[in-house]
């Protein structure tokens, strides 16, 4: 596609988006896109993590409920604004991210996955019994005036709705820096070769943990916007393993390794499975997780780049673009 | 006090052993395939409501339901290996990782779907009670899952040792391109051991239905220990995995015993975390 094409098409888009509150104004259609926004923002963190530096961590749920909890719990304990909240859950996240990410760099593929999985255990069993933040019970965020200072909105859901896409354009700048910059370039080559990677003096104990850290903070971002959209947490809605099963199908639907992939991914993925829940109310439970799990299946068999990979592909083979990049080591 | 401690040290060995079994047909697939699969506590989950329906239905007991669970259990790997494993071994690693926790999501969802999240037991097993020490109790059913273990292990270990299929798989494990070039149909060694790992979480599966909850989640908690002890054990060890399937349960059962039983299962992947970080290659690994 020509670059005119392709930035006619972007501006369309993004007036779309930002008019949409206005074009569809009523409560379901808003509800699902600010719930497509936040899955695709954590999608956008994963694959920093997953589609960049191959660390295929199915733990995401983790750093999801950390940002949440210490969002919401600095608020009801200690009256703290969200917005503070969302800093310190961020960086809790992230430095969250850098202590079990130390240990857990050496490992590769499947190991790594195991990891992320016993990690996201480990914090489900603690949210639960943790007297602090309400064990199993949870915390409910109190009602206060609503406005932007306070995170929250009461009447209309719109407010919400630019503030998840604010969110996700902010996650996509991390995510296009990631895809330009030279530490983008490392993680990449990490994912290709570990041995390679160190060959060329790059430390990848230090890129690994650097992608951990910006998704484990991307994350969190998304669990603290989900608190105050929501207004309740408890350890059973927000550190549970679906969620991280739904941010690694959003990135492989779409695309791992690609800055739009999760994006699209949520944009398929989560009306799918929020119409489908309203539809099959409660005899639905476990019906979208269903095809989830065929989903999956299938695109690992049939189609590994996704779909944004795959249109990327078709793009590439009519038109074979200019290289995107010098490689890094070409560089003096 | 200390007799206490001698019940929680048994309880610990009785579900190590069934531990160690699970585990045991994972670490196959792996030191085979180099795969995970992510689906194995699913084909335990399984493997219980085989027994379970069995045991409704026809009325056979758990015990004589062994056999049945093996060999479904050992059709359904050959089935996934068939349309899932097999179509992604040579593709790209996130396909390798990912592809079995599709299956996993699927199949423990669509036993939601087909025999709802309500906790289920066998009422009248065969092999119930206990049998009394003192005060030391050891039940009956949970001994004889831990002695039939040990046996399936033993058994497992006499075949790939003793029989020319056994060393086929071994030679694959140990160097895939040189079986291939010694005539060793490695495709098939793939197939038979992912039904052999398969047709062993049935028979875990099967002794635990005798006195475990049947419910279609019960694979999670199951599947990610056994994750844990393979890993600790050495990918692809068996004796490894054998002897950290028993450090597990004692783990757990005196992590619960002195800590906080809440935690016992956080314990146990604390333990997992801090071993591969210091011993990446597991215990017994190389």
């Amino acid at each position: 596609m020509a670059k005119r094409a392709r930035f006619t098409v972007a501006a369309v888009v993004v007036l779309l988006l930002l008019l949409l509150p206005v074009l569809l104004p009523g409560p379901v259609p808003l509800h699902i896109m600010i719930m497509t926004f936040n899955f695709a923002l954590l999608g956008v963190g994963w694959n920093i993590m997953g589609g960049y530096a191959g660390m295929f961590s199915f733990g995401q749920t983790a750093f999801f409920g950390i940002g949440a909890y210490a969002s919401s719990w600095l608020l009801t304990a200690h009256g703290v604004n969200p917005w503070l909240g969302l800093l310190v859950g961020g960086v809790l996240a992230a430095a969250t991210a850098a202590v079990i990410g130390w240990p857990c760099s050496n490992l590769r593929g499947h190991y790594f996955a195991i990891a992320s999985i016993a990690f996201a255990e480990i914090v489900r069993i603690h949210f639960n019994n943790w007297k602090l933040v309400g064990a199993a019970e949870g915390l409910t965020i109190p009602m206060a005036a609503p406005g932007l200072l306070n995170f929250q909105f009461h009447g209309s859901k719109a407010p919400y709705y630019y503030i998840a896409l604010a969110f996700l354009a902010v996650g996509l700048l991390v995510s296009r820096w990631v895809a330009t910059s030279r530490a983008g370039f490392y993680f990449r080559a990490i994912k290709e070769s570990h041995e390679l990677a160190m060959v060329l003096g790059i430390s990848f104990v230090r890129y690994r943990l650097l992608a951990t850290m910006l998704a484990a903070f991307l994350s969190a971002a998304a669990g603290t916007f989900y608190a105050q959209y929501i207004l309740y947490l408890d350890p059973e809605s927000v550190i549970i393993l679906p969620i991280s099963v739904q941010v690694v199908l959003v990135s492989m639907l779409g695309g791992a390794g690609t800055i739009l992939g999760p994006v699209v991914g949520a944009a398929i993925l989560v009306p799918i499975s929020e119409i489908t829940r309203v539809q099959l109310g409660h005899r639905g439970t476990g019906v979208d997780m269903i095809v989830y799990g065929a989903l999956i299946w299938l695109i690992s068999v049939y189609q590994p780049k996704g779909v944004w990979g795959f249109l990327a592909s078709l793009g590439q083979r009519r038109a074979p673009a200019p290289a995107a990049a010098p490689a890094p080591e070409a560089k003096p | 006090m200390s007799e206490q401690l001698i019940q929680q040290l048994i309880n610990g060995l009785l579900i190590g052993c069934v531990y160690a079994l699970i585990a045991i047909g994972l670490t196959l697939i792996w030191g085979v395939m180099n795969i995970v699969n992510f689906a194995h506590g699913d084909f335990l989950m399984l493997s219980m409501y085989v027994s379970f329906w069995s045991y409704t239905l026809w009325g056979i007991d758990p015990v004589l339901a062994i056999p049945i669970c093996a060999v479904l259990l050992f059709a359904l790997g050959l089935l996934v290996y068939k349309f899932a494993v097999s179509k992604v071994m040579n593709g790209p690693m996130l396909a390798q990782v990912v592809v079995t926790f599709g299956v996993s999501i699927f199949l423990a969802n669509t036993a939601v779907l087909l025999w709802t999240p309500d906790f289920r037991l066998i009422d009248k097993p065969l092999l119930a009670g206990t049998w009394n020490f003192g005060t030391v109790q050891v039940s009956i059913p949970k001994l004889v899952a831990s002695a039939g273990s040990v046996l399936v292990t033993g058994a497992l270990l006499l075949f790939l040792n003793r029989t020319r299929t056994g060393k086929a798989i071994l030679a694959t494990e140990m160097n895939r391109d040189s079986a291939l070039l010694m005539g060793v149909n490695t495709d098939r060694v793939n197939a038979l051991s992912f039904g052999i790992g398969a047709g062993l979480v049935g028979v875990a599966g099967a002794f635990l239905s005798m006195y475990y909850y049947i419910y279609p989640q019960v694979g999670g908690m199951f599947g990610t220990i056994s994750f844990c002890i393979v890993a600790l054990g050495g990918f692809g060890s068996i004796s490894g995995a054998f002897m950290a399937g028993l450090l597990v349960g004692l783990v757990q059962t005196l992590g619960g015993y002195f800590f906080d039983p809440a935690y016992k299962y956080a314990i146990v992947f604390m333990l997992y975390l801090v071993v591969v970080w210091i011993r990446p290659q597991g215990l017994r690994g190389w």
